[in-house]
């Protein structure tokens, strides 16, 4: 299915052990809270009860007074004036006349130990006066909703909109009245989704240190290690270059740690006990009360489709909470939203609205799976009045390489057909289904990132290489940077040691982001490596006394170009390397930028579910994933991505989702009732890789991190549907909600 | 905290009854540490009845019974094949909570203690007609499963009390019990509904029935007139309807973030249909 | 609060550490015995990152108080290899891709391990029950399982 001209890899595509594993079997694996510091103390973090509540008063001086307490900070530690990002991170790190949502920091406290630093934060007195809170984004779009923040809208808010609608989304293209007058059938339906939270096992944890003079260092669990360099930088008004950052191995991210939370803290509770350096570990329930899930949705679709598939107009209006700040993916949940379709008329409209809830961070393919789920729902419901294959109206109206997308630019190379058409070909989509058993369908799609890169290769003596990368190994991003370097080097794998280093080893890199360490990382890691190249083959050439240019690379060697560039043997990399004292020098090869050629990446994903009718409840039977990779490095761990993908969102379609009372606190801070799959909730997850390669990347990667997870939320609607003739339209679907759904089909 | 490792339960109890704070017994310790953790319940005093002798034992007793000790571990109940044999309904219950770690700490008689009306360890008991061995200050005492629970995270028991033991009567002839819950999830989950039916049959025909229903009550609790619906039938599908219409009239739910109370009532119905055929299969001779 | 002498044995060792009666046996052994290799993921019960063995039971040492640790036999990640000698399912974890960011891991394995003594010959299915204790966020459990299974193949092909 690749339309790739033949090539052949000597590495890039095999599956070798990766570079950590050792490390991670055997427990020495170091994450962000397995460190300790001489002199170190603990910090414990003080939490508003309250969704929304003006700060009255804090009296420390109970804590202050205790044994062991070093420091306590409230927001009067912190400098004034900050504005824009800047003040929401510092706003959100800690509260200051007012909390915003339940679990939002108050104060902290640095003690001798765990115990004696969360006794001292529970002797911390506030008072409070309690503010009318919202939750709900219908609610807290409402023009007499409780505000939450004045004056917090942008500038795109056009005057007259109700108080919380902080950013305002309009743009589209074509004839839309015209398209919809063309259709045979015109619906149009309301969708809604929960927030939902990455569920990362390791909860957020770093230790900090910060002195008088400004300098300081901090080992943090992070995704990436500049953004919370300068994060914290801007919160504590420090010299960014003053502030070390370096990360540990992290325990899971997927967007969730690509900001900061307690980090300032502890580095603010470090100057003020004199520098000692503070610890502080996250406990579960602060992780799900304090840290940025994602945005909650409720979102109108409305399509036109002939009586023979063709779409003729689509319009989406999304309204999203991402908490009390602005940052809710509602513009890239609309840009997703019919990215997987050729439309004549298209038209987004959006609204990002605050509410007293956590502030919402990235979470795997933001606003992706909340637009699939509207869009690939109403596509499955008018195919089945239409009484036509969903699967061919999705191949009939499917994007193609220099389509214009619904959201703006032409396509480049993607692989949105063929990966239909290898879904149409795998045996579970023709698997026979037995009673109260149903099949769903449903595509999705990422854009993908590029993104801030910079990469240094080093030969060392001997002729290994080490690489020296600013992207944590989330999922093996090692092993898929060593394979890239060594096959552009032409030497063996377990030659190349990928070091992630600290912010002070390189420029700066964005995190591990965008689905773009493999591509953007492994593409500089590739440049890098042609960097290094080059000057091996400079040296050779001075060494045999010929023109650079008259010198090749060949499997991990130079040699001349030719017959007519001179007769030598050989020189290997190991020579070279051996020699480089005595031949001017280290040799290392660097490469940076904002990388541009990313390509995009289309996913569809078939499940079939089997719905106890008398219960409700929902269990996976197959699950069938089959995305564009453009290439897989890694075959293994591109199937991980699939597989981990595909299990968040079938968590996020069935029983994920944040349960808040009427006070406007999280009932669910617990993973007993934050209820994420468990292993014997799932079945095999089967994947097929598509193989298109992106012309923008040396070896045709795409990036495959976060497609996956959109699929699967339209995908177990439709096939709930067809188990059971009932369509739910909010998730989750938990059993009470499948089973009133039954209910009211056959009730009507 | 003051942890004390008592050596009987006498001993035990009269620490409890001179406590003037909070205090809390210690078994699997799989309710108290998570209280402790989360900061709702720090214990003046913590009280470890590991170190009692008898405390992990399982005994047959004369009549055919068991006692069970308050330290055993849900997973050494699954583990032990004559009473599984007897009463595998009330095994699989308790074998429902938490995870194969939390099995290994987890026991009976905190399931019990620990007052939730979603305990997945107690419907069986009830159902069983078991009872607890209690010491106190005023010596021994026994009574039924069903009279412990008080409410949502409350017991009958007084200050300085402290079950000893859980005894299940002597299995008999043409027994069989059964214990579901309903969760979301497949595993890890707290029960939505629950429910345990023990009963005897002589032939084909039910002579006896105890019918238990969780988490859809403030409390476990007995349905006498859904058991009466069973004895003298044959389980045939007017009495499983008009049993499982029974159970759900019983029930009296709340609506909280794990199901509405209209699911609740509903759904313990279900159960209760699925659970009694069980547990006559199992009367019948029917082990699995 | 004045803290308590213990003496156990971990991983074979045998060991001693002053303990506030308070902590859990997961605090002492990342706190007090540097054995960072048990994970805390929530520190009730639900996701089994703590893993450990009491005296062969597994448990989570998170719902164990660190003063119930005297005069046992605790086992951890740590132990599970021989010397340089990988157990078997160290080796298939690594060799089925059935880690990402690995923070699951040593629960994983302690748990599975503690499975495979019990049981040489799991299906799926009680692989998977087993495991439900055990969240891991990364893979969906598919490599996970296989790992498992591949482990418990190879290792009874050995014991023959």
């Amino acid at each position: 299915m690749a339309k790739d001209e033949f090539r052949e890899f000597r590495l890039v595509g095999t599956r070798p052990d990766r570079p950590d594993g050792l490390d991670k079997v055997t427990g020495r694996a170091r994450y962000g809270a397995d460190i300790s510091a001489p002199g170190m103390l603990w910090g414990a973090v003080v939490r508003s009860p309250h969704a929304h509540a003006r700060i009255v008063k804090i009296d420390t001086s109970k804590a202050e007074a205790l044994s062991g307490v070093k420091a306590v900070v409230t927001r009067a530690d912190f400098p004034t004036g900050l504005t824009g990002d800047e003040w929401d991170l510092q706003e959100n790190t800690m509260a200051g006349d007012k909390a915003l949502y339940d679990g939002h920091a108050v104060a902290a406290v640095a003690a001798t130990s765990k115990l004696r630093a969360e006794e001292a934060a529970r002797l911390i007195e506030v008072e409070y006066e309690v503010l009318p809170h919202v939750i709900d984004v219908d609610d807290a779009i409402k023009p007499d909703a409780p505000v939450i923040r004045e004056g917090a809208a942008d500038a795109t808010v056009p005057e007259g909109m109700p108080p919380n609608v902080v950013r305002y989304f309009e743009h589209g293209r074509g004839d839309l009245d015209a398209g919809f007058a063309e259709a045979d059938l015109v619906r149009e339906n309301t969708y809604r989704t929960e927030a939902t939270h990455q569920g990362y096992i390791e909860p957020h944890a770093c230790l900090g240190q910060l002195g008088e003079d400004g300098k300081g260092e901090m080992w943090v669990c992070t995704q990436g290690h500049w953004f919370i360099r300068k994060m914290c930088a801007d919160v504590l008004g420090l010299e960014k270059s003053q502030l070390r950052v370096t990360p540990s191995e992290i325990g899971g991210g997927f967007g969730g740690k690509t900001t900061i939370f307690m980090e300032p803290l502890s580095l603010a509770l470090s100057r003020k006990a004199g520098g000692r350096p503070v610890k502080i570990v996250m406990s579960r329930s602060e992780v799900l009360r304090a840290t940025g899930p994602t945005a909650s949705a409720s979102m109108d679709v409305k399509i036109g489709m002939k009586k023979d598939g063709t779409l003729t107009a689509g319009r989406a209006e999304f309204r999203m909470q991402g908490g009390a700040f602005w940052g809710a993916p509602v513009d890239m949940a609309l840009d997703c939203a019919f990215a997987a379709y050729k439309l004549p008329a298209v038209m987004h409209i959006g609204y990002d609205v605050l509410a007293n809830r956590p502030k919402a961070a990235a979470y795997r393919a933001p606003g992706s799976p909340m637009a699939a789920c509207a869009v690939e729902s109403l596509i499955d419901e008018m195919c089945r009045e239409l009484g036509l294959d969903p699967m061919e109206v999705r191949l009939k109206n499917a994007v193609r390489e220099g389509d214009r997308s619904s959201y703006g630019p032409k396509f480049k190379s993607i692989g949105l057909v063929e990966t239909l058409e290898a879904t149409k070909a795998h045996p579970n989509f023709s698997a026979p289904l037995g009673p109260n058993q149903g099949r769903g369908i449903a595509s999705g799609f990422w854009f993908n990132h590029g993104g801030e890169t910079s990469v240094t290769i080093a030969l060392s003596e001997d002729g290994t290489v080490t690489v020296s990368a600013g992207t944590p190994d989330i999922g093996g991003s090692r092993a898929s940077i060593a394979l890239m370097t060594a096959e552009t080097l032409g030497i063996p794998y377990e030659n190349v040691r990928v070091n992630i280093v600290e912010t002070g080893a390189l420029g700066v890199n964005e995190p591990t982001h965008g689905s773009r360490a493999t591509f953007a990382t492994g593409k500089a890691a590739v440049e890098a490596a042609n960097a290094a190249i080059k000057e091996m083959c400079r040296r050779a050439a001075v060494e045999w006394g010929i023109d650079p240019e008259a010198v090749e690379w060949v499997d991990g060697a130079a040699q001349p170009a030719g017959p007519n560039a001179g007769k030598f043997p050989p020189m290997s990399i190991a020579e070279i390397a051996g020699n480089m004292g005595s031949t001017g020098g280290p040799i290392s090869g660097h490469h940076e930028g904002n990388l541009g050629g990313v390509g995009a990446s289309f996913g569809c994903h078939v499940v079939d579910v089997e719905v106890d009718p008398e219960t409700g409840r929902t269990t996976i039977l197959r699950y069938l994933v089959v995305q564009d990779a453009g290439r897989a490095i890694h075959p293994a761990y591109v199937e991980g991505q699939y597989q981990g993908g595909a299990a968040q969102g079938i968590g996020w379609a069935l029983n994920e989702g944040y349960v808040y009372g009427e006070d406007g606190r999280l009932q669910n801070s617990v993973f007993l009732d934050y209820r994420v799959p468990v292993a014997s909730d799932l079945p095999m997850i089967d994947t097929v890789i598509v193989e298109v390669p992106n012309p923008g990347h040396p070896f045709g990667v795409r990036g495959v991190g976060e497609t996956g997870i959109t699929p699967p939320l339209p995908a177990i609607a439709n096939a709930i549907h067809a188990a059971t003739g009932a369509r739910l339209r909010h998730l989750p679907m938990n059993p009470p909600s499948v089973l009133a759904a039954i209910k009211a089909v056959k009730g009507g | 905290m003051r942890y004390h490792a008592a050596k009987t339960f006498e001993e035990a109890a009269s620490i409890a009854a001179k406590a003037d704070g909070v205090t809390r017994f210690l078994a699997g310790g799989t309710d108290v540490l998570v209280q402790l953790r989360a900061g709702l319940v720090t214990p003046d005093d913590l009280i470890d009845l590991k170190h009692i002798d008898g405390v992990q034992d399982i005994t047959r007793l004369d009549d055919g019974g068991w006692e069970i000790g308050v330290a055993v571990a849900g997973a050494r109940l699954g583990a032990h094949e004559a009473l599984c044999a007897d009463w595998p309904g009330v095994v699989e219950g308790m074998e429902l909570v938490g995870s194969t770690q939390v099995q290994g700490r987890a026991t009976l008689t905190g399931n019990l203690c620990n007052g939730s009306p979603a305990a997945d360890g107690v419907p069986g008991l009830v159902a069983a007609g078991a009872v607890a061995k209690i010491v106190g200050p005023d010596g021994m005492r026994e009574i039924p499963i069903e009279e412990i629970p008080a409410g949502p995270g409350k017991t009958t028991l007084a200050k300085g009390e402290l079950i000893a033991a859980v005894r299940l009567p002597a299995r008999g002839a043409g027994g069989g019990d059964a214990y579901q819950r309903f969760i979301p999830r497949t595993e890890m989950d707290i029960a939505v509904a629950g429910c345990a039916i023990n009963l005897r049959v002589e032939g084909d025909t039910i002579t006896e029935a105890r019918v238990a229903i969780g988490a859809v009550a403030p409390t476990i609790r007995l349905v006498p007139e859904a058991a009466e619906l069973l004895v003298g039938s044959t389980l045939d599908a007017a009495t499983a309807d008009a049993l499982a219409a029974a159970v759900s009239a019983a029930a009296n739910p709340i609506t909280d973030k794990r199901g509405t109370s209209e699911f609740r009532t509903e759904v313990v119905g279900v159960l209760a249909r699925r659970v009694a055929q069980t547990a006559y299969d199992r009367a019948k001779g029917d082990r699995s | 609060m004045s803290k308590i002498h213990v003496t156990t044995t971990v991983n074979g060792d045998s060991v001693e550490f002053l303990a506030d009666p308070r902590e859990t046996l997961l605090d002492c052994l990342r706190d007090h015995l540097d054995l960072t290799g048990t994970k805390e993921g929530c520190g009730t019960g639900d996701c089994g990152a703590c893993s450990v063995t009491l005296d062969g039971t597994l448990v989570c040492s998170c719902l164990v108080l660190g003063i119930e640790a005297e005069g046992r036999e605790i086992g951890t990640i740590e132990g599970l290899a021989q010397g340089h000698e990988l157990h078997p399912l160290q080796r298939k974890f690594i060799e089925h891709a059935a880690l990402q960011c690995g923070f699951c891991t040593p629960g994983f394995l302690v748990a599975a391990k503690a499975l495979l003594d019990k049981n040489p010959n799991p299906t799926e299915t009680e692989v998977r029950y087993w495991l439900a204790g055990n969240l891991c966020r990364c893979t969906g459990y598919d490599k996970i399982v296989r790992a498992v299974m591949d482990a418990a193949e190879e290792m009874r092909k050995e014991a023959v």
